[in-house]
């Protein structure tokens, strides 16, 4: 292309807009519209998860300031930055210790961990077997797009096997986790999954999770047009989410160990856990106040 | 303000230097207190979860030490004045979320009760060899504040201090004992609650709009907002402008870091504490700090007794910021200083870049596992008058 050639689609390009064009977005009031446009491509899932989660805070109806969200490194990560409510972007993984800390120092709070699959269950594991084991009460929201999408397409301990990604250019050998499993078996209350096509009952599972007394886990099905789905030759965001379409089962109550994902295969999705069991807090006060008697000072009941 | 008497022991105890440190933490207002247990500082953790359910505070041993440090900053945020303790191996595993800490300028103290290193090194003797980890252990630049006792009243005096400069400068404290401060067991006492001053966090007074998360006055230390309080703000360990919105250019990056430097350095005057002997005619000045400041009067005195003058004596109490003015004063004046420390050469080298070529600089190294013999300490102030 020659210069000239260059400089006249430059001038074609559309002016950049202002935060005026998106004043009357229906989401305006919910996003940090200084911030819009946001990074993420066109066709990912992430926009699609967020708009769920406001309309379940809405139907919640949780007093706006009384919702946190944390979220770790990663395209999933971002999502603190836009969110309109107090809100936390900590290091890779170490967001739902970040969200313990909110939790414990202010009970008052509904703590929400809004992070990625790679963030959420590789680097940070450890923090995410722990505090569903304690069944700390908070919210933790995974957007699963199979890939470290942020890097540019490496592995991630949920890319399903065989599908190729920069650092398996050949294609997955490994065993992926099952997350619905890992949450379940850690000791989590509430466990459901959903793909990005499911927005009306992906935002009943978010409401009902954050109305959950306990460690409640959300996994949400994302696309990533890309990195994964480029990488793995699936096709454009519609192809993807028509594959949600023709391949999502919805399977209320299924057995955890039956949900495992393989490549291109059958999707499981539905509520698959909704317990009840004391909370952190509960048994700390519970127990103490049984111990301790009159000593014990109660914590954070009246916060 | 005064201290809450809820959570202040007053009376005259006898505690070693870890207890006396969660008392100190506890009569500064700590309430939310995360840790992993590692010897040799265990106790503090000890003392706080057999303390807090008593006085209103949640204490919760986290996972790993990466988890703690993540917690005790969550919490700073939401509201409590928070703390963590640890040792070498678990000061390392914070070091990433350290970072964070100084990049949200979030008010936390982290103790660590020094052993030998490197690896899992001594853990149950003693060293001083994390003191540069303490200030560059993290990536990037950015400062903190270090503090280092050196008695069990100290370790009691000092934590107080430690959550006063946290909350006045928005920065982690590292609070640098070592594992013979540590396990001593002295009288500590505590006075009552209103003889005890304690710094507020800065919260914002604007409303709520209004607000900048990282908007500073003339200190140079932005107000803070309570996640809860309706602020609806946001920070990020992104780079970020007084909005505390990630903005990747040069020009940010330089207005946010350079912030982070200054409102350490430029306010070192009021966070320098120094102990000093016998100065006015010093020539040759011993430089110490936490358990070797103690075995450094024993080798002053044997020079002394074998008829050396004129040894000063200094305790670094604040040792980051580092003394620069004092000790580059110092330099011009005096014929060596002499510094040892349980380590190979950390805070010498502070020393003798302030020293340059004015003076003499001797290290007197010691890889830690126990003190230092007194008579090292006395040759090399032997060494130093030639």
């Amino acid at each position: 292309m020659k210069a000239e050639e260059v400089k006249t689609l430059e001038r074609k390009r559309k002016p950049k807009k202002t935060q005026e064009d998106f004043e009357d977005h229906p989401m305006a009031e919910w996003l940090r519209m200084d911030r819009i446009p946001h990074i993420w491509c066109s066709t990912c899932g992430i926009g699609t998860a967020v708009t769920c989660f406001v309309e379940a805070v809405k139907a919640a109806k949780i007093p706006r300031e009384d919702i946190t969200v944390v979220s770790g490194i990663g395209c999933s990560g971002r999502i603190a930055g836009y969110i309109k409510l107090d809100s936390f972007h900590t290091t890779h993984g170490r967001a739902v210790p970040f969200a313990v800390g909110l939790k414990l120092a202010n009970p008052r709070l509904k703590v929400v961990v809004f992070s990625g699959d790679g963030d959420l269950i590789s680097i940070g594991g450890n923090h995410f077997i722990h505090t569903a084991r304690r069944n700390l009460d908070i919210t933790v929201i995974c957007i699963n797009n199979f890939i470290y999408a942020m890097t540019g397409g490496q592995l991630a301990p949920t890319t399903p096997p065989t599908a190729v990604a920069t650092t398996a250019p050949y294609g997955s050998y490994e065993h992926p986790f099952n997350l619905p499993l890992l949450a379940a078996s850690c000791g989590a209350t509430y466990v459901a999954r959903w793909t990005a096509l499911h927005v009306r009952r992906l935002t009943t599972s978010i409401n009902e999770a954050l109305q959950k007394k306990g460690f409640s886990f959300v996994e949400i099905i994302c696309p990533c047009t890309t990195l994964y789905a480029r990488k793995n030759r699936l096709g454009s965001g519609l192809d993807l989410m028509r594959f949600y379409h023709d391949n999502s089962v919805i399977a209320h109550g299924a057995d955890v160990r039956d949900v495992d994902i393989e490549f291109q295969s059958e999707i499981k999705v539905g509520k698959f856990l909704d317990i009840e069991k004391p909370s952190y807090l509960d048994k700390y006060n519970e127990y103490l106040k049984q111990k301790l008697g009159d000593k014990f000072k109660p914590y954070g009941v009246n916060t | 303000m005064k201290a809450d008497p809820e959570g202040v022991l007053t009376g005259v105890h006898y505690l070693d230097g870890d207890k006396a440190c969660a008392e100190g933490g506890i009569a500064a207002g700590c309430r939310f207190f995360a840790g992993y247990p590692i010897t040799p500082s265990t106790e503090v953790a000890e003392r706080v979860a057999e303390r807090f359910p008593m006085v209103g505070g949640i204490f919760i041993q986290m996972e790993d030490e990466l988890a703690s440090m993540a917690a005790i900053l969550g919490g700073a945020w939401s509201g409590k004045k928070t703390m963590t303790v640890t040792s070498g191996p678990g000061f390392s595993l914070m070091m990433e979320n350290i970072g964070l800490g100084a990049m949200l300028e979030t008010p936390c103290v982290v103790v660590n009760v020094q052993r030998g290193g490197p690896s899992t090194g001594l853990p149950t003797l003693p060293g001083q060899a994390d003191m540069m980890q303490a200030r560059w252990g993290s990536h990037g630049d950015y400062e903190i504040i270090a503090l280092s006792p050196n008695s069990p009243q100290e370790c009691f005096d000092l934590t107080i201090q430690a959550f006063n400069f946290s909350e006045k400068y928005r920065v982690p404290v590292m609070f640098m004992m070592d594992e013979c401060v540590g396990h001593m067991t002295e009288k500590v006492v505590i006075p009552p609650a209103e003889e005890i001053e304690i710094y507020p966090r800065r919260l914002t007074k604007k409303k709520p709009g209004e607000y900048l998360p990282f908007e500073y006055g003339k200190d140079l230390v932005p107000d803070m907002a309570h996640a809860g309080d309706g602020y609806f703000f946001h920070v990020t360990g992104l780079t970020h402008d007084e909005r505390g919105y990630p903005d990747m250019s040069w020009q940010t990056q330089e207005k946010c870091v350079h912030r982070l430097l200054d409102k350490i350095n430029k306010n070192a005057d009021d966070i320098y504490i120094l102990e000093e002997e016998n100065m006015d005619n010093a020539e040759i000045v011993v430089v110490s700090y936490g358990i070797t400041s103690r075995v450094a009067l024993r080798g002053i005195q044997l020079a002394e007794e074998a008829g050396i003058k004129n040894i000063g004596r200094i305790r670094l109490i604040t040792i980051w910021p580092f003394p620069e003015k004092r000790i580059r004063e110092l330099s011009s004046k005096i014929k060596a200083f002499v510094v040892p420390e349980m380590n190979y050469g950390q805070m010498v080298l502070e020393v003798e870049r302030c020293a340059v070529n004015r003076c003499k600089t001797i290290l007197v190294p010691h890889a830690g596992g126990t003190v230092h013999k007194p008579e090292l300490i006395y040759e090399a102030i032997k060494e130093a008058t030639k």
